[in-house]
């Protein structure tokens, strides 16, 4: 399907050009201007140059050091984020019900932490990972384990990781059913014909044609973990000591909280960056997916 | 021979059987295997939530005084309070201000801009494409202070105005996203056959084309409303007083004789129950939006 | 290779079914012999498929057993059958190129590397498809890809019988010729049992020795193609086979004569006292139905002339009701005043839709 050139389309896209504009570039070039002026308090600003970025990427500087340890925590959470979640979605979607009232419920009881506030999820957990009054905790403790997230940096990542696993994991299963819902029933009764084991239908049928969906949540989970905050800074405010410090947590810290706006805006800057890179990887993978199957499909 | 035959036969005939059998013995504990999954994930899934339900029933005193299963003494004081109090459920309504705000706006300004992507090829579409999505991406925590001086500036800040324009920033998007997967789904014969009968371009939009796109309205409402009613660092961000939504009003429970648990786990589950309405009217869609892969 | 035999076969797919209203497909004794080709024919919705399903085990029949030879395959599943079976939507598994596809069903059942590679290289020659062995599958046209999936069901040797649900509906018509004498000469090669699923009967009529013909979840007809157009054994037959189909009319019948309204008939059989309560026809094809002058038949009116190519079909109209028939070539007709000549020796006579025997000139039953 060609689409017909008309710039007169522009005027449809107008409106949400300027409000989106308005809401991301207007910012964004405040952002620009803290980042490279230095300010003592009052309203007083002075050119600073590049001097923030230097110090941000220099892992020797105080703020380098700062920036560097966060990031690596940050890509750390991420990795073990898609480690566990992309599978155990895959896992979830393909025990799905076939059919029967069992998928309504199963559909509803799964997207529930999804639709609740992050706040939230971080209070949910905080009070169900307590030692004393929280179920988790309780048990966990009652076991002989020794475990106390306030106090310990694995406890505390442990905690932090269960919860994102908790929170997201059925964004991934509820994509990857879409994906599987999609297959038409020829496949799996020619591969019942072919004689494909449990396996092969699998690795033949379901997991190619779960690619799409399977970038996609892998591009979700990676993004929104990667821009973490409200959860782990109710669960354990970013400690103990630095331990869940994570870059969104860093970058508030260091604007609302000591009002160093002008390292905060040069991470806002880096940080951003980094991120549309990584989006623009993906958005190129998935675009030449979406051609290769068109091309297919023509 | 001819019993050699025969038995040849038999033999085979069992060898058959036989797989059929270990077939048999192979489906059953597979769907087993997939109900016992599910029900460990449901079960893992529902466990934090019992346990604050449970908590939201329960009196402070019982709460710190050891762990019990149930409540002992069923109590509904945390939920009359937080009902009876003003500067509590007045919370509930700042939320569901901004939320509804948010949505509409940004299912109005889409869908145009969505009928544009869909339709016609224009001077940087990819780019602009592309630009709008990685707004989806972007950390709120970068936005933060710069929309609280934007905000200030204009007169909007502590205003449910200014919590529902900055949620467009990634809302905004994800409804072009949505809706343009579910409009490339309709073919553009209606388009030509409506312009032929006669219909002027709004009349056609409002009046043939947007019932044919009503199930993708209502899934991308679905995640604006959702991603307006889960976030909060901007939200908080944006307001003090006036407009402060009920998940940052949850902070009041620390005081200074201690947590109010029972008051926490109770606004907790408040906070709940619109996402679990939401959720049960739209269970039959949810599958569908998911199937476009556009979150 | 084998014999499959219906036996008092049913199916609902309702689990508590009441009346027969409830069956997808009503009771079918049937008989299909090692080697031949038969083609299931029926409009949408007639239940084709789901005995198709039934046969390849993907569907357990609610009633009745299915024996290959004589072993009772019921309870089988699919992949314990020996059967092939080609969709209507080519499948094929994209990750895979066209040699990994065809050596698939093999593979899985633990052949011999060797013998699963000779095995491909025989079954690519015979579908043409040695050229594009090594690419991958997805990238190919829909004719290409049915025809992996075909290959997939012949590569394995010991195939009792290929099932094919309409499987050249995604094919362009230009390819739709082609592959189906590819279909043809495979059946003659190999000697596979082939069932054929269409609800075109032109695609039936060439493919098949034998042509099942279902309406309504049952089988109204077996036959050769000449017998489905001779002798149609339902006014369904009739109807849905030839075109355009059977002319169908009411009449009442006295010996050997046929009364529609005043118009009296001649029929080459006598008919006996036919039971009043039912509803009496009569059919012929509009073949054997050929338009004369005023006066040298039924009187009727003629509405107009259709050029078909091979032949001129007069769409006519007798009391309101349309006929069609066949248009000699030597006559002309002025004016819409024309009649209808009846060949007596193709005129046949329905009972609440089934074809009544009656009696030769002779006295001898048919």
């Amino acid at each position: 399907m060609t689409k017909t050139l008309n710039n007169k389309a522009w005027f449809l896209v107008l409106p949400v050009f300027a409000i989106v504009a308005f809401s991301a570039v207007l910012p964004l070039m405040t952002v620009v201007n803290y980042s490279v002026q230095d300010t003592f308090g009052n309203n007083q600003f002075f050119w600073n140059g590049i001097g923030w970025f230097q110090e941000l990427l220099d892992p020797s500087k105080e703020l380098g050091g700062r920036f560097f340890e966060a990031l690596w925590r940050t890509l750390l959470f991420s990795a073990i984020i898609l480690a566990i979640e992309i599978p155990l979605g895959i896992l979830v979607a393909l025990s799905m019900p076939r059919e029967g009232w069992t998928v309504a419920l199963c559909l509803v009881l799964m997207a529930l932490p999804l639709l609740i506030p992050w706040n939230v999820v971080g209070t949910i957990w905080q009070v169900f990972a307590r030692g004393d009054i929280g179920l988790l905790g309780w048990v966990v403790n009652h076991l002989g384990i020794d475990y106390n997230y306030t106090g310990d940096a694995l406890d505390a990542w442990a905690t932090i990781i269960v919860m994102d696993v908790w929170h997201w994991t059925s964004l991934v299963a509820l994509l990857c059913y879409a994906g599987l819902k999609s297959i038409p029933d020829a496949y799996y009764q020619a591969a019942r014909i072919d004689g494909a084991s449990r396996w092969a239908v699998f690795r033949t049928i379901q997991l190619p044609k779960m690619r799409r969906v399977l970038l996609i949540a892998v591009l979700l989970r990676f993004m929104d973990s990667f821009m973490i905050y409200t959860e782990p800074f109710v669960l354990t405010g970013g400690g103990p000591g630095n331990a869940t410090t994570f870059l969104s947590i860093d970058l508030v810290k260091l604007a609302l909280g000591q009002f160093d706006l002008g390292k905060a805006a040069a991470l806002s800057l880096v940080y951003n960056l980094i991120i549309l890179a990584i989006c623009w990887v993906f958005y190129t993978v998935m675009t030449n997916v979406d051609a290769d199957r068109e091309r297919v499909e023509a | 021979m001819t019993d050699t035959i025969a038995i040849g036969t038999a033999d085979r005939k069992d060898a058959k059987t036989g797989t059929v059998a270990a077939n048999r013995a192979l489906a059953g504990p597979r769907v087993n295997g997939k109900a016992v999954v599910m029900t460990l994930y449901l079960v893992f899934l529902m466990l934090p939530i019992y346990w604050l339900v449970n908590m939201s029933l329960k009196t402070n005193t019982e709460i710190t005084s050891g762990l019990t299963l149930w409540p002992r003494q069923i109590t509904f004081d945390n939920y009359i309070r937080i009902f009876t109090d003003q500067s509590w459920y007045s919370g509930y309504i700042n939320s569901l201000t901004y939320v509804v705000i948010n949505t509409v706006l940004s299912i109005s300004f889409a869908l145009p801009a969505a009928y544009a992507f869909s339709r016609y090829r224009f001077l940087g579409d990819k780019h602009l494409f592309f630009w709008l999505l990685t707004n989806r991406m972007a950390p709120p925590a970068v936005f933060a202070l710069p929309f609280f001086n934007l905000y200030s500036a204009i007169g909007l800040f502590d205003t449910p105005w200014a919590v529902a324009l900055a949620h467009c920033l990634f809302n905004i998007p994800l409804a072009v996203w949505i809706l343009e997967g579910f409009m490339s789904g309709v073919p553009r014969e209606i388009d030509e056959t409506a312009a032929i009968d006669g219909y002027s371009f709004p009349r056609f939009f409002v009046k043939i084309f947007m019932p044919l796109i009503a199930s993708g309205i209502g899934v991308a409402a679905f995640f604006c409303f959702m991603f307006s009613w889960v976030e909060l660092l901007l939200a908080r961000t944006l307001t003090t007083v006036n407009a402060k939504p009920i998940a940052a009003t949850m902070t009041r429970t620390i005081s200074a004789s201690g947590m109010d648990w029972g008051m926490l786990a109770a606004a907790g589950v408040l906070t709940i129950v619109p996402g679990a309405l939401v959720i049960w009217f739209v269970r039959n869609y949810i599958a569908k939006g998911f199937a476009l892969g556009r979150v | 290779m084998a014999r499959i035999t219906l036996d008092h076969l049913a199916h609902a797919y309702r689990p508590d079914p009441q009346g027969p209203q409830d069956y997808a497909l009503k009771e079918i004794n049937h008989v299909w012999s090692q080697g031949g080709a038969y083609a299931l024919l029926g409009p949408s919705g007639c239940g084709k498929t789901t005995l198709l399903n039934i046969i390849s085990g993907l569907v357990r029949p609610t009633r009745g057993r299915i024996l290959f030879d004589d072993r009772d395959v019921t309870d089988l599943p699919t992949e314990a059958r020996n059967i092939a079976q080609v969709f209507q939507f080519p499948v094929v598994y994209d990750t895979m190129t066209v040699r990994e596809n065809l050596a698939f069903p093999l593979k899985n059942r633990g052949v011999p590397r060797e013998r699963t590679a000779s095995r491909v290289e025989e079954i690519a020659r015979l579908l043409d498809l040695g050229r594009v062995l090594d690419r991958k599958a997805s990238n190919l046209t829909a004719d290409m890809k049915q025809k992996i999936s075909l290959g997939r069901g012949l590569v394995r040797s010991d195939v009792s019988a290929i099932l094919f649900d309409e499987p050249l509906t995604v094919i362009d018509p230009h390819l739709k010729w082609q592959l189906r004498s590819t279909l043809k000469e495979i059946h003659r090669a190999l000697d596979i049992t082939m069932i054929y699923v269409t609800h075109d009967q032109t695609e039936a009529l060439t493919f098949a020795d034998k042509v099942v013909v279902m309406h309504d979840g049952a089988v109204v007809q077996t036959g050769t193609p000449e017998e489905l157009f001779e002798r149609p054994a339902h006014t369904f037959v009739g109807h849905f086979i030839g075109s355009p189909g059977m002319n169908i009319l009411p009449c009442r019948v006295d010996g050997a004569t046929a009364y529609i309204g005043d118009e009296a008939v001649a029929l080459s059989r006598a008919y006996r006292a036919l039971p009043q309560s039912q509803r009496i026809e009569l059919g012929i094809r509009p073949e054997f139905l050929r338009l004369q002058h005023k006066g040298a038949g039924l009187p009727v009116r003629l509405r107009r002339i259709d050029d078909i190519g091979r032949a001129r079909i007069a769409r006519v109209e007798m009391s309101g009701r349309p006929l069609t028939a066949s248009v000699p070539d030597d006559i002309t007709i002025e004016g819409d005043e024309a009649a209808l000549a009846f060949d007596p020796h193709h005129v046949h006579i329905y009972a609440d839709g089934h074809l009544v025997a009656g009696e030769a000139a002779g006295g001898q039953v048919r």
